[in-house]
C-alpha cells in the first residue's frame, strides 16, 4: 500500500484512450488501498513528481510521449520505480520499424516491409523505387506510421494511384512510415504478463469491414473472443510467438502482441508489440486476464507489485 | 455513442465491510458485462463518427489549441453590467415564476420577442405558430423525431451542417445530400434527386436547409432558387426545414427573404436560435411549423424535457426591456466583419494556389477546399503536433465525401490568433503538397502568387467544390 501516481492523458491522439484507460486503473488502485494521485501529464511533469514524490509510478499513457520510452527515461533519473517496460524495451516496440527488424533478424514472423522518412524522397529520389516496392508487396499494402498507437493514419493502398495519397496521410503522423504486405485473415492479440502467454484474443468484426480499422476496437461493431477459437496448435504458437517477441524486445511485466492468422497459409504473422497496452473496458489486455482467472484488480495489484520488483532488483545489483 | 463515453454507473452492489454500513463501491465493469449491454443498444446508438475521430476532436479542446474548429459566438464582448441588470430584474419582477415549470410551447412573453427577432429579419409569424425549444438543436431533433421512421429519406445540403449529423443517424434517416455552389443548394439537382426517390418509390420527409451562410459552406441561397425551392415544396407536398441561425450576421449585400416568409409558413418551417445573437449558454431556440405539426413537436418535447427553462426564457424578456438588443448583434457583426475579412486575406497570403475556399457575405464559417490528395482528418492529426484545429469536411457528410475539405470557424478568435493560426495550417499544407510532388514526381506548383493576385482569386473562386464520392486509399 502506498503512494501511486497514476500519469495519464498527455498531448498523443492517444489522449482520451489513456483518460479512460486511467480511470479504470485508478479506480482499481483505490480498491486495493492504495492513495491514488492522477497527474494529467504537461510541462510541470517533473516538478509534480518531485513534489508528490510518490512511491510508484503506474503508468497509462499511450503513443508519443508516454510510450515511447521518454516518461520511463525521467522517471529512471527521478529514481521512481514505474510499471511496465524500461526506456529501451519501450523505444524498440513503439518504432515499428526497428521492431520489424529486430523480429526478421530472430526469425520471428512479421509481413514484408519497407520504410522510409521523408529525406529519402525529397532528398534522395525514393520515388522512383515506388513501382518495385508496390511489385514486391503485391496490393492491397498497408501504409502507416512508423510510431502511431491508435487507428489513425493508417490506410490501405488499392492500387498504385492511392500509394502517394496515402504516404502523405501516413507522413501526417510521423516522420517515418513504412509499407506493409497486407495479410488478410485473422486479427489475433495475445497479451504477455510476467512473461507469461494469456489466453489468445480474437477481435472478430461484426460486419464486413475488410478495410475498416477504425470500427475494430469499438463495442458493437467489433466481437471479441476470448480465448480464441483456434486449433490448440495455433493457440500455442500464438502464445510461443508472443512471448518470443516479448523478450526479445525486453519487454516487463505486460505487453501486448499483435498478430494476423493468414487465411490462405495458414501462417501467424506478428504486426507490433505494445508496451503499454490499453486498460479501458473494451481492452484486450484486461480482457485476456480475466479469462486467465486474474480480474482487473488482481492484474493492476500485479502490475504495481513488479515495478517495486524490479526497483529492488537493481539496488542489489 | 459507444460504451465508452459513457461508462456504465456503479452497478448498485454494495457490500458489507468489516461491519461498516454499507456503501457503494466505485463503478467496475468487465468486457463480458459491456458485451451484455451492447446486445441492449438500440440500433439507433450505433453512430457514424469513429472513436478514433471524437478523440481527434477532443484533443482540439486543449487550451494551448488555436482552434477553428467551434462554431462558437464570442460572448467575451457581453457587458457584465446588461447581464446583472438582466438578473436583477427577473429577482425583483419573476423571482418564483423564474423557478417554476413553464408551459410546453414556451412562454408567450418570449414568443413576442422571438417574433421581433424574426420580423427584423423580415419573417412575419403568429405567436400560435411558435414553440420555444432548449437550442435550435433540440428543434432539429424533434422535427426528426415527429417525421422520421427508420430508412426515411430526409434530404440535406452537400455538405450539411455537421451538427446535424448525428441526429439524422439517430433516427436511421436515410440522408440524401444535394451539392451546393456559390448560390447555396442546387436547385436542378435537388429536382433529379427527387424524381429518382419518386421512381423508387421513395418520398422524403423533409429538406433540411441552412440557406443563409450555411454551416459549414458558409455560402447563401439565391432568391430565384429559393422561389423554385418553395414552388417545389407546393407541388409535391414536401415540407422544409428552413435553419436560420445566423442571418443577422450579415457583413455586406441586402437580406434574402426566408424561405418561410415566401412560402407563408404552408410547406416551410423555421428554426430559429437566440446563440448566435445573444448567448449559446442560454439554450433558447425555437420552432415555426403549421399547426398540425407543431402539434407533434410540442408532444415530442413534453415527452424530452416538459419545457424549455423557464429562467432562459425570462432572461431574454428581461433582456429585450432591458437593452435594445439590435446594438449588440450590431457590435457582433462589427466584430466578426473584420475577423472574417482577416481569415480570408490570412487564406490568401498562406495556404497553396491549389486550394481555394468561399467568401462568405455573414454567418460564422469559412470552408475551404485543398488538393484531393489531402485528407484533413490526417492533416488536423498533422496541424495538432503545431496546435491549430479545424473541422474535418468528412463530418459534414454522411457518405464519406468531403475528405479534401475543411469547416474554419472565424467569430471566436482575435485577429492575431486568426492570423497566426491560418499560417500554421498553411504551412502545413504546403508541406504536405510539396511532398506528394516529390512522391508523384511532378514538380510542386511554383512560388505563390502574390497576395493581391489571390485576393482576385479568392473573390471570383466562390465555389463550394463537392469532390465526387470516392473511396479514398484507406477509406474507413
Amino acid at each position: 500500500v502506498g503512494r501511486i501516481a497514476v500519469l495519464k492523458g498527455g498531448s498523443s491522439l492517444e489522449r482520451q484512450v489513456s483518460l479512460r484507460s486511467a480511470a479504470r486503473v485508478e479506480d482499481a488502485l483505490v480498491r486495493l488501498g492504495h492513495e491514488v494521485i492522477g497527474i494529467d501529464v504537461d510541462g510541470e511533469l517533473v516538478d509534480r513528481l518531485r513534489a508528490e514524490a510518490p512511491d510508484a509510478a503506474f503508468i497509462v499513457l499511450h503513443g508519443v510521449g508516454g510510450e515511447d520510452g521518454t516518461v520511463q527515461e525521467l522517471l529512471e533519473i527521478l529514481a521512481i520505480p514505474y510499471t511496465g517496460s524500461g526506456v529501451l524495451a519501450c523505444m524498440r516496440s513503439m518504432d515499428k520499424v526497428l521492431c520489424k527488424h529486430l523480429m526478421i533478424e530472430a526469425g520471428i514472423p512479421t509481413p514484408e516491409f519497407f520504410a522510409f522518412n521523408e529525406t529519402a524522397f525529397k532528398g534522395l529520389g525514393a520515388a522512383r523505387l515506388l513501382p518495385a516496392m508496390e511489385e514486391r508487396l503485391d496490393f492491397p499494402i498497408v501504409v502507416k506510421p512508423a510510431a502511431q498507437g491508435s487507428a489513425l493514419g493508417i490506410k490501405f493502398a488499392r492500387t498504385a494511384a492511392d500509394v502517394p495519397s496515402a504516404l502523405v496521410a501516413a507522413f501526417s503522423y510521423d516522420t517515418r512510415v513504412l509499407l506493409e504486405r497486407y495479410v488478410r485473415g485473422r486479427d489475433l492479440a495475445v497479451s504477455v504478463l510476467e512473461g507469461a502467454a494469456l489466453p489468445v484474443v480474437e477481435a472478430v468484426p461484426n460486419e464486413e469491414s475488410f478495410y475498416d480499422f477504425e470500427s475494430r476496437y469499438e463495442i458493437g461493431r467489433t466481437t471479441f473472443v476470448c480465448p480464441a477459437a483456434i486449433p490448440e496448435p495455433v493457440t500455442a504458437r500464438a502464445q510461443a510467438l508472443a512471448v518470443a517477441t516479448y523478450d526479445l524486445l525486453g519487454c516487463y511485466g505486460v505487453a501486448r502482441v499483435d498478430m494476423m492468422l493468414d487465411d490462405e497459409s495458414g501462417e501467424l504473422f506478428v504486426l507490433e508489440a505494445n508496451p503499454i497496452p490499453g486498460m479501458t473496458d473494451t481492452s484486450l489486455l484486461p480482457q485476456a486476464a480475466e479469462a486467465a482467472g486474474i480480474a482487473f484488480d488482481a492484474l493492476v495489484e500485479r502490475m504495481l507489485e513488479l515495478a517495486f520488483e524490479r526497483d529492488a532488483g537493481k539496488a542489489v545489483v | 455513442m459507444t460504451i465508452e463515453d459513457q461508462p456504465p454507473q456503479g452497478s448498485g452492489r454494495g457490500k458489507g465491510l468489516r461491519g461498516e454500513r454499507r456503501r457503494m463501491e466505485p463503478k467496475r465493469s468487465t468486457s463480458r458485462d459491456l458485451e451484455r449491454y451492447a446486445d441492449l443498444f438500440a440500433s439507433r446508438t450505433r453512430v457514424m463518427k469513429s472513436s478514433a475521430m471524437r478523440d481527434l476532436m477532443a484533443i482540439t479542446a486543449r487550451p494551448e489549441v488555436i482552434s477553428f474548429a467551434g462554431g462558437l459566438p464570442d460572448t467575451s464582448t457581453f457587458p457584465p453590467e446588461t447581464f446583472a441588470a438582466v438578473a436583477s430584474r427577473i429577482a425583483a419582477e419573476s423571482c418564483a415564476k423564474a423557478l417554476q415549470y413553464g408551459p410546453t410551447e414556451g412562454l408567450p412573453e418570449t414568443k413576442e420577442c422571438i417574433a421581433e427577432v424574426m420580423a427584423a429579419d423580415g419573417t412575419r409569424v403568429d405567436i400560435e405558430d411558435i414553440v420555444v425549444t432548449t437550442g435550435g438543436q433540440q428543434g432539429i431533433d424533434l422535427v426528426a423525431k415527429t417525421l422520421i421512421d427508420p430508412g426515411d429519406v430526409v434530404v440535406a445540403e452537400a455538405p450539411t451542417y455537421p451538427g446535424a449529423v448525428p441526429t439524422f443517424s439517430s433516427y436511421q434517416a436515410d440522408v440524401v445530400q444535394i451539392e451546393m455552389d456559390a448560390d447555396g443548394m442546387r436547385v436542378d439537382l435537388l429536382e433529379e434527386a427527387l424524381e429518382r426517390l419518386e421512381r423508387e418509390g421513395r418520398k422524403p420527409k423533409f429538406i433540411y436547409t441552412v440557406p443563409t451562410f450555411q454551416n459549414p459552406a458558409g455560402v447563401t441561397m439565391s432568391l430565384e432558387r429559393r422561389e423554385r425551392l418553395v414552388e417545389i415544396a407546393h407541388e409535391r407536398e414536401l415540407l422544409v426545414l428552413e435553419d436560420n441561425p445566423y442571418s443577422l450576421l450579415r457583413y455586406e449585400g441586402d437580406p434574402v427573404p426566408s424561405l418561410h416568409s415566401l412560402d407563408g409558413g404552408v410547406f416551410v418551417m423555421y428554426l430559429g436560435t437566440f446563440s448566435k445573437i445573444l448567448s449559446p449558454g442560454i439554450r433558447l431556440g425555437w420552432v415555426v411549423a403549421p399547426p398540425p405539426v407543431l402539434e407533434k413537436i410540442n408532444q415530442g418535447k413534453s415527452g424530452a424535457d416538459l419545457c424549455t427553462s423557464t429562467l432562459s426564457q425570462l432572461m431574454v424578456q428581461a433582456y429585450f426591456k432591458e437593452v435594445r438588443w439590435r446594438d449588440y448583434v450590431e457590435s457582433l457583426t462589427a466584430l466578426y466583419r473584420d475577423r472574417r475579412d482577416t481569415m480570408l486575406d490570412a487564406l490568401a497570403d498562406h495556404f497553396p494556389p491549389q486550394a481555394e475556399w468561399t467568401r462568405p457575405g455573414g454567418g460564422l464559417f469559412i470552408w475551404a477546399t485543398l488538393p484531393d490528395f489531402i485528407d484533413t482528418t490526417d492533416l488536423l492529426a498533422r496541424a495538432l503536433r503545431d496546435n491549430v484545429a479545424f473541422v474535418p469536411g468528412e463530418q459534414a457528410y454522411l457518405d464519406g465525401r468531403g475528405r479534401n475539405s475543411m469547416r474554419l470557424n472565424f467569430s471566436v478568435s482575435n485577429e492575431e490568433t486568426i492570423r497566426e493560426g491560418i499560417r500554421r495550417i498553411g504551412a502545413v499544407v504546403e508541406e504536405l503538397v510539396a511532398l506528394y510532388g516529390t512522391l508523384t514526381g511532378t514538380e510542386p506548383q511554383g512560388r505563390r502568387e502574390q497576395p493581391a493576385d489571390r485576393g482576385r482569386e479568392a473573390e471570383g473562386g466562390r465555389v463550394v467544390r463537392m469532390p465526387e464520392r470516392r473511396r479514398r486509399a484507406g477509406g474507413a
